[in-house]
């Protein structure tokens, strides 16, 4: 370690927890950040700050004015010129730290490209925006043995839990199947900007202590911040017939469980969701404030220029204005829920 | 329904005490308490307790259930 580095994480380094041979770890890390909305770019920026300058940032959307209530590392220039969000936080921690080594990558994490974009990570914090994605991160992590960092936030509420293969429980283990109808979403439900900070610090807290090598009680997290206050309990043993950790199917990765998405007409996406019925009064409900809402019992139509979904009670979908599936996912993800 | 089974009987959930019925199973247990049950897993004295078999478990007196609520926003 050079003598700026030792001067750039001294406080760090004069900390028991971490000293200077976790700093050195830390220095050596090389991370996945996957989604880089509110808790992934505020985990980038930290993390970077705590010196791991090796990290690879996954996300598929771009910069808008409504992200920068919550979404620390962006500013106005960003959401002006609808940079890609793997982009311009790659830009912003350069100016952080000039040693920055941020790998940025303009995708929509799949079965396809996860074992590529992920290769040879030593951990993947989780700050994507949908069950769908972790479901996948949950089995490549597994199947590698890479820990992973789960974290979620809606309204007030969020939860965070670290899944260490063969340490700790899986995802799977706790949670088998994603939800099934209409899930709140930050879109629908609103989101409290503290709270993405304080669950995306949080697992950053974690990854620090499981990249340091430090030894810790794996504990699930839940905090409501609206007057719920914060709990915290040992997560539960992993269950010997959970079918990711314990039977190592690892059906995500293969593609299953993808929801199939097909060109729909000329400038149109079908997302073929089987994960219905979907309750479209109640979904009517939440997309008023949000824009042009007509529904009936059998379909509902919902304008967000450029674009229009119409989306069918078994939970089929169809987004109107592109062709680019891995936006039709993030529309779906945004306000039904996935 | 056998008397000692409609007894009253405390538990702990996400640590507070609570009385129910003797003989409340899971899933009426997250009935009672108007759980939306697509989108939470239930821990029963450290364990998890899978969701298919939520209307066949009882929960025994002083029983310990953490109910943990997951959330897909990011």
């Amino acid at each position: 370690m050079n003598e700026r580095d030792r001067d750039r994480y001294s406080r760090q380094i004069r900390f028991s927890g971490i000293g200077l041979s976790g700093q050195q770890r830390l220095l050596d890390a090389r991370v996945a950040i996957a989604g880089c909305g509110a808790l992934g770019s505020f985990q980038a920026a930290a993390l970077l700050r705590a010196g791991v300058r090796r990290l690879v940032l996954v996300d598929r959307d771009y910069v808008e004015l409504n992200n920068l209530q919550r979404q620390w590392l962006y500013d106005e220039e960003d959401a002006e010129c609808a940079r890609p969000k793997a982009e311009a936080a790659a830009r912003h921690l350069l100016r952080i730290d000039d040693q920055s080594k941020a790998e940025p990558v303009v995708a929509d994490l799949d079965a396809g490209n996860i074992g590529e974009i992920l290769d040879g990570v030593h951990l993947i914090l989780d700050g994507t925006d949908n069950f769908e994605t972790r479901y996948l991160i949950n089995d490549f992590a597994v199947q590698r043995g890479i820990p992973w960092i789960y974290g979620g936030a809606v309204g007030s509420y969020g939860i965070t839990m670290p899944i260490v293969p063969g340490s700790t429980c899986c995802f799977a283990c706790l949670y088998p199947q994603p939800p099934a109808g209409v899930q709140p979403t930050c879109e629908t439900a609103g989101v409290v900007n503290v709270l993405t900070s304080s669950i995306a610090s949080f697992q950053v807290s974690v990854a620090l202590q499981l990249l340091c090598e430090c030894q810790s009680e794996s504990c699930v997290t839940t905090i409501d911040l609206w007057g719920g206050g914060m709990r915290q309990r040992p997560q539960p043993p992993a269950r010997a017939d959970c079918k990711v950790c314990g039977r190592r199917r690892f059906s995500r990765l293969e593609g299953r469980g993808r929801v199939p998405i097909s060109l729909c007409g000329r400038n149109a996406v079908q997302i073929h969701s089987l994960r219905g019925p979907v309750d479209l009064l109640l979904l009517k409900k939440q997309l008023l404030p949000l824009g042009e809402v007509r529904a009936n019992e059998l379909a509902l139509r919902f304008q967000v220029p450029p674009y229009e979904m119409t989306i069918f009670h078994d939970g089929r979908a169809i987004v109107k204005g592109t062709t680019d599936a891995g936006l039709a996912r993030s529309l779906y993800a945004r306000y039904v829920g996935s | 329904m056998d008397l000692a089974m409609a007894k009253n009987v405390t538990i702990s959930v996400n640590g507070d005490a609570l009385e129910v019925p003797g003989g409340t199973t899971v899933a009426a247990l997250l009935q009672l308490l108007h759980v939306e049950t697509a989108q939470v897993a239930v821990e029963l004295d450290g364990k998890v307790a899978q969701h298919e078999r939520w209307c066949d478990i009882l929960i025994p007196p002083g029983a310990k259930l953490e109910i943990v609520r997951f959330v897909g926003g990011g």
